[in-house]
């Protein structure tokens, strides 16, 4: 948090070491000076209190005294002892001390004037035998009932902490809430340092703590209502909407884990960090592609972290193993953990609270959300809700992979709308009705920073994953299922049969060159009997021409000779 | 003394005070004019400063300053204040009915 350097200067701060808080409070509580915590009943300022103390004398070197109104100190220390801390021991170092003050109106009778300097003097004594810089003081308002003199008793409240202010101790006075103010008798007239209100609101049975600085007296604080967690880790407060929106930027590409869907988006995947929003009607196979991006991620090596708010960890496993995912192997290896939820178990606040615990304490590359749809609830706060989730994961830099489930087909819808500002990359899973079947297609809508693909895409989900069928657009648009099937074959006979024509020509020319050629033999062959004949009756009438000659000469030696 | 301290008559007292302050001094001497009016012989007070003794606060319950403690009889009463109203000291340690018997 960008905090004011000046003014953490110029007010020395006590750390609770409560996750968040000390964020909050840019330090945490006034040194020195006492602050109020004060709530209903069960909304844990004891607790609050108590870790102040455990972390003071554990992590701080602060020891801390812890006077109870209300626990006798063998039930604190058992009630404190769930959450990991041990008091004895560091009661038996010498870092706290716990004094029980037992108020018992019926033991006491009032008979003239006094004070409570008997409780100065176990809190000055406690103080000084162990050198304690931190006091709780835990609930002093059951001192009202225990004195019928008011007016003493104030002015002598007003002494104690005016006494714990000059005795420069750390102090924490707890409150039970009232009835139009925030403490039932008014302490925060006394207490005007630092005053810390936790809530416990219960809302559509629902129930949500929450905390709020109300007052910091010469200290910036953030101002909002800040969640928080009782849980086996303590304490935890979570600043979230000072997560500010100057989150990492990454040009690396991430494979969407179905190769398809990856050659759809320019870059052939998606950046990481980004966050994808995935939307669909029901049985459009969502819960399968956010298996295929986790699957891909783990087998790159990335940690991923699955919140299903529908599917319990095993069902997940299960169904994707029928696509022929196996996570369960990604779960042993530790690079995948599920955290399975119901969305009505936890407010919304709470459910952000636990994510951002979980984040922080697995650190993930990549987070599914399956679906965001199952949160239910005022629109504004669920809007407020994701759009603070969205900015817990692109602050750290985690690729947010969001499944959310349309109510119908139509193209947008209510939530779609208020996340689809904050989304970098959407992609929606549609079923197409036509000839009495359904078909999955889906399309990239956006994608930030990237050029992507403008066609609908018919995919199959096979035992192998999420199959992409090759494009087919007919004269009435894209067609997918049997349609497609179907126009596909009346192609291919249309084509057998020009195949068919053609060949049927090519047979009839070669049949007619063979006729041709018959012919044209035939033609030789009598041409040449022709030439023959002629060579024969000119050799004939050679020969002829010469016995004529050789008649004629013989003829005229005859006739010379007898002339 | 064993004997003294089961008698149920027998008064054990404590009185917590917090320096000498006012108040203190007040209670010391109302409390010890009502024990010698009352209870001549089989009392025993016991003043205990707490600026001297600080433990002792937290051990006993002290809170108020001045504390009056009746350690025996049982059951323990605690009163709180500089004891100037006497009759409602007589009461609060269960002396009136007592003191006055037939």
């Amino acid at each position: 948090m960008p905090a004011d350097a000046t003014t953490t200067l110029s007010l020395p701060k006590s750390p609770t070491g409560i996750d968040g808080f000390d964020d909050i409070t840019l330090g945490g509580l006034p040194t020195g000076r006492p602050s109020l915590v004060c709530g209903a009943a069960g909304c844990g300022k004891t607790l609050f209190a108590t870790t102040f103390l455990v972390n003071g004398a554990t992590l701080y070197d602060e020891p801390g005294v812890f006077i109870s109104f209300e626990e006798r100190a063998g039930d604190l220390v058992a009630n404190v002892a769930s959450l990991g801390f041990d008091l004895e021991q560091l009661i038996a170092n010498r870092k706290l001390a716990i004094d029980h003050v037992r108020v018992e109106r019926s033991e006491i009778e009032e008979n003239g004037e006094y004070d409570l300097e008997g409780l100065f003097i176990r809190i000055g004594f406690a103080v000084d035998q162990i050198g304690a810089k931190r006091v709780v003081l835990d609930t002093i308002e059951t001192l009202f009932a225990g004195f019928t003199d008011q007016s003493i008793l104030r002015a002598e409240l007003r002494r104690l902490f005016g006494w714990l202010k000059d005795r420069g101790l750390t102090t924490i006075i707890t409150g039970e809430r009232g009835d139009g103010q925030l403490t039932r008798q008014g302490l925060e007239e006394y207490v005007s340092d630092c005053v810390i209100l936790l809530d416990n609101r219960v809302l559509d049975q629902i129930t949500t703590r929450r905390l709020r600085v109300v007052k910091y007296r010469g200290s910036a604080h953030g101002t909002n209502e800040y969640p928080f967690l009782i849980d086996r880790d303590g304490i935890t407060v979570l600043p979230l909407t000072s997560s500010g929106r100057d989150g990492r930027v990454s040009g690396e590409i991430v494979s969407t884990g179905i190769p398809g869907v990856d050659a759809m988006l320019g870059r052939g995947g998606f950046f990481h960090g980004s966050s994808v929003l995935l939307s669909g009607v029901a049985g459009t196979g969502k819960t399968t592609f956010a298996a295929q991006f986790v699957d891909a991620a783990c087998r790159r090596g990335e940690r991923c972290m699955f919140f299903a708010f529908e599917e319990s960890a095993a069902e997940i496993c299960r169904n994707a193993l029928s696509v022929g995912l196996d996570l369960t192997q990604h779960i042993t290896s530790g690079l995948l953990r599920f955290e399975a939820a119901r969305p009505n178990l936890y407010g919304l606040e709470m459910h952000l609270a636990r994510m951002h615990r979980d984040l922080d304490a697995f650190k993930p590359d990549a987070v599914v959300i399956d679906p965001i749809s199952a949160f239910r609830g005022p629109i504004t706060e669920v809007h407020a809700t994701l759009l603070r989730m969205i900015d817990l994961l692109k602050a750290r830099g985690i690729t947010g992979f969001c499944t959310s489930l349309s109510a119908d087909g139509s193209l947008v819808d209510g939530t779609d709308i208020g996340l689809s500002s904050l989304m970098d990359v959407w992609i929606r899973l549609t079923d197409v009705e036509a000839n009495g079947e359904r078909n999955r297609t889906l399309y990239v809508i956006k994608s930030r920073g990237m050029s992507h693909s403008n066609q609908v895409r018919e995919y199959q989900i096979t035992n192998y994953g999420v199959a992409l069928i090759d494009v087919y657009i007919g004269a009435e648009g894209v067609l997918t299922g049997s349609a497609r099937l179907a126009q596909e074959a009346r192609e291919k006979a249309a084509s057998r049969r020009r195949q068919q024509a053609i060949d049927r020509r090519r047979r009839e020319i070669a049949r007619r060159r063979a006729t041709i050629e018959r012919q044209i033999a035939e033609l030789r062959a009598s041409l040449q009997l022709e030439e023959d004949d002629a060579a024969l009756l000119i050799a004939e009438d050679d020969s002829h021409e010469e016995i004529l000659i050789s008649d004629s000469a013989a003829m005229a030696v005859r006739r010379g000779a007898a002339e | 003394m064993t004997d003294v301290e089961f008698d149920p008559e027998y008064y054990q007292l404590r009185l917590y005070v917090a320096g000498q302050t006012a108040k203190s001094l007040a209670a010391v001497t109302n409390l010890r004019r009502v024990c010698e009016e009352h209870l001549a012989g089989r009392y025993e007070i016991s003043v205990i400063d707490l600026l001297q003794n600080p433990q002792m606060a937290a051990s006993d319950q002290i809170l108020a300053i001045p504390t009056l403690v009746r350690r025996l009889p049982e059951p323990l009463k605690r009163i709180i204040g500089d004891l100037s109203n006497l009759q409602k000291v007589l009461v609060g340690l269960d002396i009136s009915p007592r003191s006055a018997p037939p």
